[in-house]
């Protein structure tokens, strides 16, 4: 755990309540030093765009501008993801008074043409240039009117793309650290209330209300003095990267939401949990960390209250199983991230046998909004019982991939028809997968399905963490539920018999299976195999991994069918029962 | 100083800090990982001792986690994408090639010690897919076909480097 050193808790103590000042005094100097610019550059700069090239791009937009002698009026920024990947890299130009102005597939060569022919004319004459850009400059505009932006509604993604992750004054200027100062007017219990009323759900996958967490967590007395937040960064769905662009575009917002939690909970200490293969997601966190240690938010008597507590970083290593919340207990422990059975609760036992709440990146990042705008202004989106927006990773066969954040119950034909643009080789849809490994499959068909928790659960698949893969005509259903199923075997921690055992037994019917040598009834075994795991598994881990297998099934029986040995045979033609031998076995 | 001897005492330098904090030995795998290119057997000789923590525990630890290496890498390590995105958009067809092209298996390094081929699940770049990272290069919307250009384009890189020391 990391202690302060004597001597800044004196210097804290000797701030006291200006602490609270100085932070709106950092967002105030930031609006006025950003006044003098009439025009801003966004460049996008998350995982996606950097490894596109963007790094060069904003090297190549700082040269411009220097050389234009524009750089006292052009404010270049480095943004966190801004959604629609598959057109990375990305910039915005912004010129004040007029239209944000959107270019994909960025190369330096064209930010340099950007600067000399688009922002230099338009802050020369004053004028709406984007109608008369050469044409290299207009083949390369993405449209902001475009339904994969208009059809988006933002609360937890909505300053990345449009401000320094590593600013602190930009974040408080756009009302960052306001919640929490709210927050720390009011009891923990009006702030228990207000989450639980708000209706906010898990978003790590399997929807528990926050509210109700944080109550348990609330009613759960000190072990040692302490009580734990952990926050599950452990994004391990191959496929997903929501929360790897949360922490890297938003990592105040996410520690924010910690701080609240903590408030509202008695927590003392927390922990956040972030794969070792996300490090500009760690590397934003630690700057976090240290800019909110130094303005007295990490602390003792944040703000001047009663309130302490301190955060530190624990890294992931590559484990799936550690997305369970007791296996990433475990595992920041310091051990191997195997799970335990549940009760006791980590609300009652968690890390270090203390009380602890675990909670998703993007829950996490929804609780400052709702406690500055209130639970009803919260509750007003989403559907009866899945309330706000939830985030996805668009991926696959679509044209329009990348991050976006919908209201609950939006469908699926929404999804990947109007933000997703339709397939990206222009073959019909043939399905989407959400909830990763532990999810199943949607089919066309059923786009008209609403994205609600329940719902997803009724088609046998699941919200998850937010990964959405979309699959045209091409794409074998039989070998989309192999790899899954062979992700999980991989990743199963090998402590329970159901996951290990099962699993693997169905993995080699599968590829069975795939290989035209099944039978039907190796499809019979499978299925059986499937609802054991269901039930006897000890973790989420294995009680899902047969769901991506059941789910094509069901809905794609007939590739299952052309495959198999004796799938063309009807029903009936099963052999007849032998007749008993009268004492053929070896009775004696 | 003997190679051992090297690795013992950048180690014990390197767990000053995780001393003192709890459950702090996957991140001191981190640290010395991330100074070694993998974790040594001398430097875990040294974890034990100063965390306090049994061999046989640390040993079961860096087996456990997909990301710890017990062998010194190639010095170009191949990290192959084959979470879904880039699987459905053709992965296998990648790692294949990767794989007949430098004759090498999974999680193994070339006979001459240069390449290290690895799979990974999702770098998060799933617009670039299908993708693949060599030493912090990231090769999106990637080919079977540019994979010996690609391989090429490391020998050389390595070579000059050679030279240059």
């Amino acid at each position: 755990m990391v202690e302060l050193s004597q001597d800044q808790i004196e210097k804290l103590k000797a701030l006291g309540r200006t602490q609270k000042e100085t932070l709106i005094k950092l967002g105030e100097q930031f609006k006025e030093d950003i006044k003098k610019y009439k025009a801003f550059i966004y460049t996008c700069n998350a995982t996606s765009c950097h490894s596109g090239g963007a790094s060069g791009v904003i090297d190549a937009f700082n040269e411009a501008l220097a050389t234009a002698g524009l750089t006292d009026e052009v404010r270049m920024v480095c943004t966190g993801c801004m959604g629609l990947c598959a057109s990375g890299p990305l910039a915005r130009v912004e010129i004040q008074g007029r239209k944000p102005f959107l270019y994909q597939h960025m190369t330096p060569e064209l930010a340099k043409k950007i600067v000399q022919e688009h922002i230099v004319p338009a802050l020369k004459q004053g004028t709406d240039v984007t109608a008369n850009l050469p044409e290299e400059l207009k083949k390369n505009e993405l449209s902001l009117d475009l339904p994969f932006f208009t059809k988006q509604r933002k609360i937890v993604l909505r300053l990345l793309g449009h401000s320094d992750p590593e600013n602190l004054g930009e974040y408080i200027a756009n009302g960052g650290y306001q919640g929490l100062m709210k927050a720390l007017t009011m009891k923990p219990e009006e702030v228990l209330d207000i989450i639980s009323r708000s209706g906010l759900r898990g978003r790590g996958g399997a929807g528990f209300p926050t509210g109700r967490k944080w109550s348990m967590l609330a009613a759960s007395p000190l072990v040692d003095g302490e009580k734990f937040m952990v926050c599950n960064g452990d994004e391990g769905d191959p496929g997903a990267y929501m929360d790897s662009c949360i922490l890297g575009g938003g990592s105040h917002a996410v520690l924010e939401g910690m701080l609240i939690g903590a408030y509202a909970t008695g927590a003392t200490s927390g922990w956040f949990y972030i794969r070792a293969e996300y490090p500009l997601a760690i590397q934003r966190m630690e700057l976090a960390i240290k800019q909110a240690k130094r303005y007295g938010i990490l602390g003792r008597n944040i703000f001047g209250s009663d309130f302490s507590f301190m955060a530190d970083i624990r890294y992931g290593a590559g484990a799936f199983v550690c997305g369970e919340e007791t296996a990433l207990l475990a595992s920041v422990e310091g051990n191997r991230g195997t799970p335990h059975p549940r009760p006791p609760y980590p609300t009652q036992k968690g890390l270090f046998q203390k009380p602890t709440a675990i909670n998703n990146v993007e829950t996490l990042a929804n609780i400052a909004p709702i406690i500055v705008n209130g639970p009803e202004w919260f509750s007003e989106v989403g559907t009866e019982t899945s309330k706000g927006t939830k985030v996805f990773a668009l991926t696959g066969k679509v044209k329009h991939s990348g991050l976006v954040e919908v209201p609950m119950g939006t469908t699926v034909g929404t999804m990947v028809e109007d933000i997703g643009g339709g397939t990206s080789s222009g073959k019909p849809f043939k399905a989407v997968q959400t909830g990763g490994p532990s999810g199943g499959v949607i089919p066309a068909s059923e786009f008209g399905l609403p994205l609600c928790y329940e719902e997803l659960k009724k088609i046998g698949s699941m919200m998850g963490s937010g990964g959405m893969i979309v699959m045209d005509a091409d794409d074998s259903m039989v070998e989309i539920a192999k790899f899954y199923l062979g992700f999980t075997v991989d990743e199963s921690c090998g402590k329970c018999a159901p996951c290990r055992i099962g699993g693997y037994q169905m993995l080699q019917l599968m590829k069975k299976i795939a290989a035209g040598e099944g039978t039907k009834a190796d499809v019979a075994k499978i299925k059986e195999i499937g609802e054991a795991m269901k039930k006897a598994s000890l973790c989420g881990l294995g009680q899902t991994a047969p769901n991506p297998v059941l789910s094509t099934m069901k809905f794609f029986k007939s590739e299952y069918d052309a495959l198999l040995k004796d799938g063309n045979e009807p029903d009936e033609k099963t052999p007849e029962a032998p007749k008993p031998a009268a004492c053929s076995v070896n009775t004696k | 100083m003997t190679e051992k001897e090297k690795i013992q005492e950048e180690t014990k330098k390197m767990l000053v800090k995780w001393k003192s904090k709890r459950g702090s030995l996957i991140m001191a795998l981190h640290e010395v990982q991330g100074a070694f290119g993998y974790v040594p057997w001398d430097a875990m000789e040294v974890i034990s001792k100063e965390l306090d923590v049994p061999m046989a525990r640390i040993y079961s630890v860096l087996t456990f986690y997909n990301f710890f290496k017990l062998k010194a890498p190639g010095k170009v390590i191949i990290s192959i994408c084959d979470g879904t995105a880039c699987h459905i958009k053709g992965a296998p067809g990648v790692i294949e090639a990767f794989k007949k092209e430098l004759n090498v298996g999974e999680g193994e390094t070339t006979a001459d010690g240069l390449f290290f081929l690895q799979i990974v699940r999702c770098l998060g770049c799933c617009g670039l897919a299908p993708v693949v990272v060599i030493n912090g290069k990231t090769y999106g919307k990637m080919t079977a076909d540019r994979v010996p250009e690609v391989i090429k384009e490391w020998r050389e890189t390595m070579a000059a480097e050679n030279k240059g020391e």
